[in-house]
């Protein structure tokens, strides 16, 4: 069955957080710390693409839908868009530029260095994300790269959980979720792996 | 073996809360909610005096909105925006706080008699939180000296403790907050007597809205906020230190000192830089949060061990 609409709604729909975040900024509804409020919120963004473009294969793993591998790859682009405005936010407004203070964060914080990490992590994927890498690089090649994704799935989850004084509920669940989407794909990793051993 | 002693109690609490939400509001969490909950202004307070020396005119004030709508208050919720919107849950009357402990006259106090005992004056503070944003803050309130004095320390009496109150039906108590209550804290004494030391009860000249610690709290402005505990209870003056809450929770993040100090990070996060509320380029953060006065308590200890 072809999905025509699919993918533009897709991405109309990871559009939308923009301009909820710029009506909500220019209302002055985003609090007494809107830098704070908007770092927060880009921050949650890319990481609730990131869950959702992990989730494409286990969907089609479990439910045994198809339709959310088409709209991978764009989930993946915005996922990397949200943190480069995350990141950009950070250096940019929150940090004023000040180059030493961030690479001292970086060193010295293990919870900026995790989402430093994570976005160096999706560097490479947004890049080579297009079919002309994949031909480039082989497919296999090319797929052996992407499961960097895997990692910065792990990473985003410790950067998110330590963003808060106290473990967060929001948080807590998050990790889950991330921790069982990898765990659907280790499953099946092992049964398709099993399943040559027998035919073969 | 009944379950309750497997199983910690914040686990417990968490996995409650997990149930609760169901996969349904699973959905509603990735909308965050920004919402700011309504200003409301309370009554005025009668007779307070503002005190010229501690008038900061050099420094913007924060607004009203600003400091009841961005609070820490984990009893009513961990969100920045939780405290306001859950403000009316507190109830602040009647209210009891019990001095105890080390004292020739122990008392339990009610509200009205402290409004009636204590001369209120306006000071301007600097607040500066832990996690690296600060506020300025008119607060109405009288030196915790002068409360101390009243009962009579003796000479026992090497620390304060605080403790803040417990109410069942307060958000964070029934639910998660990642810590447990009551919320307790702690000053020794010549800290808790430095004439800097606030007893609050009031904001703007106006009754302490609930949820800035409502309807007394204290004000120790060259400690990170989170030593000044919020709707106080009980003081108990004794002779070794106390526990308190963050310290408890996570030594090497929070001290018991928890003096501002631009030289010893937060493991998370810098502390060298703030965001003034309202501003956007971080400022520097001074030590002792710029009330250097206080100095002279710490003379020949290492700050970087005891912060």
């Amino acid at each position: 069955m072809k999905k025509g609409w699919l993918v533009p709604a897709a991405f109309a729909a990871c559009c939308l957080p923009l301009p909820w975040l710029a009506l909500q900024l220019a209302r002055g509804e985003l609090g007494a710390n809107p830098i704070e409020a908007l770092l927060d919120a880009l921050g949650y963004t890319a990481f609730t693409l990131l869950a959702l473009t992990l989730a494409c294969t286990p969907a089609q793993i479990v439910l045994k839908w198809n339709w959310p591998i088409r709209i991978r790859k764009l989930l993946g682009d915005f996922c990397f868009f949200y943190a480069c405005l995350h990141l950009l936010t950070y250096v940019v407004i929150d940090q004023g530029l000040d180059l030493a203070g961030i690479a001292n964060d970086v060193v010295k914080h293990k919870f900026i260095f995790l989402g430093m990490a994570t976005w160096l992590l999706l560097l490479p994927l947004a890049v080579t994300s297009t079919r002309g890498w994949q031909r480039r690089l082989s497919y296999r090649r090319w797929k052996r790269l992407h499961r960097l994704v895997y990692l910065a799935g792990g990473l985003a989850s410790f950067h998110f959980l330590l963003r808060f004084k106290t473990p967060r509920l929001e948080t807590v669940l998050w990790m889950t979720v991330i921790a069982v989407l990898l765990i659907v794909r280790a499953v099946e990793a092992v049964r398709r792996r099993s399943r040559m051993i027998e035919s073969s | 073996m009944r379950p309750s002693v497997m199983t910690p109690k914040s686990l417990y609490l968490l996995r409650r809360e997990f149930l609760k939400l169901g996969a349904g509001s699973a959905l509603a969490l990735s909308l965050p909610a920004f919402a700011r909950a309504k200003v409301e202004h309370g009554p005025k307070l009668a007779g307070v005096t503002p005190n010229p020396k501690f008038a900061l005119s050099d420094e913007k004030r924060n607004s009203f909105e600003d400091i009841t709508t961005y609070n820490n208050f984990y009893e009513l919720g961990t969100d920045k925006s939780d405290p306001s919107e859950n403000a009316a849950k507190l109830q602040t009357s009647p209210w009891t706080l019990s001095v105890e402990g080390e004292v020739a006259k122990p008392r339990k106090w009610d509200m009205a008699d402290i409004l009636k005992s204590f001369p209120i004056e306006e000071r301007v503070y600097r607040l500066r939180c832990v996690e690296a944003w600060s506020m300025v803050i008119p607060w109405d309130g009288f030196p915790l000296a002068d409360f101390l004095k009243k009962h009579e320390p003796t000479s026992r009496a090497k620390y304060v403790a605080f403790e803040s109150v417990v109410q069942p039906q307060l958000p964070g108590i029934k639910g998660f907050a990642g810590i447990p209550f009551p919320y307790v804290e702690g000053l020794r004494i010549d800290e808790a007597v430095h004439p800097l030391s606030l007893l609050v009860v009031g904001l703007y000249g106006e009754t302490l809205p609930n949820q800035d610690g409502a309807p007394i709290r204290l004000i120790v402005p060259w400690k990170y906020g989170f030593k000044s505990a919020k709707s106080l209870v009980r003081i108990r003056l004794q002779e070794t230190q106390p526990p308190t809450t963050w310290s408890q929770y996570a030594p090497n993040e929070y001290g018991f000192y928890a003096n501002v100090n631009p030289d010893v990070d937060h493991p998370r996060w810098s502390q060298s830089k703030e965001r003034r509320i309202g501003e956007v380029l971080r400022r520097k953060t001074l030590p002792f949060n710029g009330y250097t006065e206080v100095a002279s308590l710490y003379a020949g200890m290492d700050l970087r061990k005891f912060y």
